[in-house]
């Protein structure tokens, strides 16, 4: 059979079943190709054996009723894996193995799919381009100067490169949908709650949200299904009944209004990412949706409002490792702070020192009021116009980055350049809303450009089916060409 | 109003000085398992026995409240007559240490679950009320132990996560005796609501503890000084006295008192700076984004405030009314929810009053020589009836009663047997003390015309000899009343 790795996730799934390809062969096809991929650097850690262990299992006990039957994934090394380390990106957790396994691996896991790997990322998820790796930066595979954007940098490029048939990866600030568009391929942030955090290497909190990444909008809504639902271990978890995505998938979006905020032109974008979004708005509205201009006025408050809260939240997140009970400890240090200030100063690296820096200074005494209660309240205020907006119509449209993929190393010694990516999908994380990225086109380098959609919480289905109703009729075919192996 | 007055104060050159107190109670929360844990409370598990991943605070773990401990400190709330606040939220207090798994504690800052409340106490000058200023609810640290090993620190986590209620009192206590009422009452209701055992030795109950001075008659505060984590009464007494006494003398020679935090040293009895103000950590508080705020029905605190059992000044109440008994008896005897349970079932079964004067008394005396507490008491509270009511009907005397309470409390037995069985039933039978008088007065007749020459004071002397014939069993009144009637004949 062909390869069977350049497949959809939902066609292998069709193949598992239909017993084309047993789950074994399955494995060791992405094995392979994981082992032929180095050069991409998307992977920190294998689990080769165990896959085959696994796949072997499923095969002589197959059971297809199940969601992702003997499907193996590769996942963020952000999720705790149980046996299997997780570094999150960073020294400070280089020997770090979990005894426990993240709510939603587990949940993949109990819909019949496997552990492949442990995918490269940010550190602690901080970064836009997966430059910020202790384990080295992964390359994009759309071309080998290019980053795979951030953090979920290793998942992006893992799923572009065929190495894993879908994956999952955390969104903080646009750590899905980036990395997504600047590899063609689809992310999701879920309603913040949808997705358990229980078990994820925490980042910021309040806007920590674990979504999937596939090649196509029907995997994305499999995945969704397969990973979301309530965990009383989680207080922010949403206590709702569990959707079926991927059946109630519908391309009929006739009628829908979908929202045009003004606010998301902004200076320097460069002319094909405008261009592409003119296309998608045509798109939709050949399929019978109506465009209605909105306005989100406090959309230009978002990024620096994202940077004083998530920096906040992560100075507090990040004191745990202060190599006293798991994880690097220094062997310097005569005291317990000598200790603890070698262990942090050896174990973290600089973007994840200048986040605890910027955090710790937003919330001391006398900066709190001016810095992160401002920002509280300009939070608030994001959310509102995303609230108000949503009264008239049912999702928005926006480009998901500025630009398409940049190169490795143009932004590193600017950090400010680097955020500035996130400009379009930061809001959303504020607002706590549902978003997705699809790829819609290419640049006048032929990199992949990918459009946003926003629903209103808990509205993951409507998006879905905007996504679905567009990707068939986009025309989008993302061609990669396999350069490193 | 007693005729006792008020009259603590520290007296330098330059005249008398008030002393200020207040102070902030850390009180562990009665529960099973743990403010946002699994994980048990029980004291005294080995070394990190009781520590689950969100204890020790491993990646990705997730605080869940556990709502038996909101529940407790909303008691305890209500049994302070205090507001319950419908919504409140946990921040996350950061600093660094070794025993602190998450680098944060998990706190509420600016909304606490409960806001102002009082509790009254009796003072021999009066009932005086003590302000609540907030309780709220936060995790404990683990322990740090430095004596294990000489170069390294170990840490014990079972603590770690371990609910506590802080307590806050408005600055309204004026000396080191009414500390001493003020943790004994606060310790006392928590123990009736069952939502903290109080237990000092175990740091149950422990506080910091908030001392300034200021002249006679001033209405402004001095500046304060903290002392940390003092954990028993007495402690907190000493640490005051000599901290009003350091800050009384640094005044007088015209210096300035630094507000900083102290601890106490109770070997060298006395307090030493720990860090000024200027070093004081930033805790850098902001709201926990793991925990949503805490949101609390009406009718859930309407529900517990229905459930509270009788707490001690409606008990203290009931018993002046219902017992017969003096303010200062039914004090002693609600001071403690098992002494008012045993009180009570003595009470039901025998005269009330003798009941409490027995207990203040003896029973009381016996406990505190053992070192016992009356739930462990040797003579159950049936048995203790029994003896009280042997004393009133007569049947044996006070002398006796002492003997045979001896006795219960070495054999546990009931003591209508031990009086049976010892024969110590007292002589109330005229006939028979007419017969052993006659036979006193006979054996000592240049007494018996002493006597009535005038020299009344002989008449004890008769009533010795009495008792000694009658191996004390003699009924005294029925003696009294006989060994006059035969005197004067």
């Amino acid at each position: 059979m062909a390869d069977i790795t350049n497949q959809s996730l939902n066609e292998i799934i069709e193949n598992v079943k239909t017993k084309k390809v047993s789950s074994s062969e399955l494995t060791k096809a992405y094995i392979k190709n994981i082992e032929g991929a180095k050069k991409l650097n998307a992977f920190v850690t294998t689990t080769f054996d165990q896959a085959l262990d696994k796949s072997k299992k499923f095969d002589n006990k197959p059971n297809f009723d199940q969601l992702l039957p003997g499907i193996p994934l590769a996942v963020k090394d952000l999720f705790c894996t149980e046996n299997t380390k997780t570094t999150a990106g960073s020294n400070i957790l280089n020997n770090f193995i979990p005894s426990y396994e993240s709510t939603v691996t587990k949940n993949l896991w109990d819909n019949g799919s496997f552990l492949l790997g442990k995918l490269n990322c940010d550190e602690f998820a901080m970064g836009s381009s997966n430059e910020t790796s202790y384990y080295g930066n992964v390359i994009n595979p759309v071309g080998d100067q290019l980053v795979p954007g951030g953090s979920s940098g290793g998942s992006s490029s893992a799923l572009a490169a065929d190495l894993t048939p879908a994956t999952i990866g955390t969104d903080t600030g646009g750590s899905i949908r980036q990395p997504a568009s600047f590899t063609g391929t689809v992310g999701l942030k879920p309603t913040y709650g949808l997705c358990s955090r229980w078990g994820i290497v925490a980042f910021a909190s309040s806007l920590d949200q674990a979504g999937p990444m596939t090649k196509t909008i029907k995997d994305c809504a499999i995945m969704l299904e397969a990973m979301s639902g309530f965990d009383e271990k989680d207080s922010t978890s949403i206590n709702k009944k569990k959707e079926q995505y991927s059946k109630n998938l519908k391309d009929n979006i006739k009628g829908l209004k979908i929202g045009i905020p003004k606010e998301y032109r902004v200076d320097n974008m460069p002319k094909e990412v405008d261009e592409l979004w003119e296309k998608g708005k045509k798109i939709l509205k050949d399929l019978g949706a109506q465009l209605i201009d909105i306005s989100l006025p406090h959309t230009k408050y978002a990024l620096p409002t994202y940077y004083i809260v998530a920096p906040a939240e992560a100075s507090s997140n990040l004191a745990r490792y202060d190599g006293v009970r798991y994880g690097y400890r220094s062997k310097q240090g005569k005291d317990l702070i000598e200790m603890y200030e070698k262990t942090r100063s050896e174990g973290f690296g600089d973007e994840v020192k200048r986040r605890i820096l910027i955090g710790t200074y937003v919330l001391s005494s006398g900066y709190y009021d001016a810095y992160y209660l401002k920002a509280q309240k300009v939070r608030q205020l994001i959310k509102k116009d995303f609230d108000d907006s949503f009264k008239k119509i049912d999702a928005i449209l926006t480009p998901s980055t500025p630009s398409s993929a940049f190169k490795i190393g143009e932004k590193t010694n600017d950090p400010v350049s680097m955020y500035l990516n996130d400009i379009f999908t930061v809001p959303v994380n504020l607002a706590g809303l549902p978003a997705l990225s699809m790829p819609a086109g290419v640049d006048n380098q032929g990199h992949p450009l990918g459009l946003q959609l926003i629903g209103k919480a808990l509205d993951e289905q409507k998006i879905l089916n905007i996504g679905y109703a567009f990707e068939k009729n986009c025309g989008f075919n993302n061609e990669i060409k396999k350069w490193w192996s | 109003m007693s005729k006792e007055k008020f009259d603590y104060f520290i007296k330098g050159e330059k005249g008398k000085y008030e002393v200020v107190i207040g102070l902030e109670v850390h009180a562990q929360v009665l529960s099973k398992s743990k403010l946002f844990s699994g994980s048990s409370t029980k004291f005294g598990a080995d070394p990190n026995n009781q520590v689950s991943l969100i204890d020790s605070a491993f990646p990705g773990m997730l605080p869940v409240i556990n709502e038996e401990c909101v529940k407790q400190a909303v008691r305890t709330g209500l049994g302070l007559s205090a507001k319950i606040n419908n919504y409140s939220v946990f921040d996350r207090k950061n600093y660094f240490y070794a025993d602190l798994p998450q680098g944060y504690q998990i706190s509420q800052y600016k909304n606490p679950i409960v806001g102002e409340g009082k509790v009254l106490l009796d003072m021999p000058y009066g009932s005086k009320e003590i302000g609540i200023e907030r309780l709220h609810l936060e995790q404990d640290a683990g322990k740090s132990i430095h004596d294990m090993d000489p170069s390294n620190t170990y840490v014990d986590l079972n603590r770690s996560g371990i609910a506590l209620m802080e307590i806050v009192s408005k600055p309204d206590l004026r000396s080191p005796d009414e500390v001493n009422a003020y943790i004994k009452k606060l310790r006392s209701i928590m123990r009736y609501l069952g939502t903290c055992d109080g237990n000092m030795q175990e740091g149950s109950l422990r506080a910091d503890v908030n001392v300034s001075v200021r002249k006679e008659g001033d209405t402004n505060f001095g500046t304060r000084c903290e002392i940390k984590n003092v954990n028993s009464i007495k402690f907190m007494q000493m640490a005051i006295e000599y901290e009003a006494a350091r800050q009384v003398e640094l005044i007088e020679n015209g210096k300035k008192i630094d507000q900083e935090t102290r601890l106490f040293d109770t070997k060298k009895n006395e307090t030493r700076s720990m860090r000024s103000k200027e070093d004081a950590h930033d805790y850098r508080y902001f709201p926990d984004p793991d925990l949503l705020p805490l949101k609390l029905e009406q009718k859930l605190i309407d529900d517990l405030k229905k459930s509270l059992p009788e707490l001690p000044d409606k008990k203290k109440e009931r018993f002046v009314k219902e017992y017969g008994l003096n303010a200062y008896e039914a004090n002693v005897l609600v001071s403690e929810k098992e002494i008012s349970e045993y009180y009570e079932e003595v009470a039901k079964l025998s005269d009330k009053k003798l009941a409490a004067t027995w207990m203040m008394g003896d029973l009381f005396a016996m406990l505190n020589d053992r070192g016992l507490d009356i739930s462990k008491s040797p003579i159950s509270a049936k048995h203790f009836a029994e003896l009280v009511q042997a004393i009133k009907s007569g049947e044996i005397s006070g002398r006796i009663a002492k003997e045979v309470f001896e006795i219960m409390v070495e054999s546990g037995d009931n003591p209508k047997k031990i009086i049976e069985s010892k024969g110590m039933k007292q002589q109330s039978d005229p006939k028979e003390l007419e017969k052993m008088i006659n036979e006193i007065l006979s054996k000592n007749k240049d007494k018996v015309d002493q006597y009535k020459a005038g020299k009344e004071k002989l008449f004890g002397f008769f009533v010795g000899q009495v008792m000694k014939l009658s191996g004390g069993k003699a009924n005294p009144q029925l003696t009294n009343e006989i060994l006059k009637k035969l005197l004067k004949g």
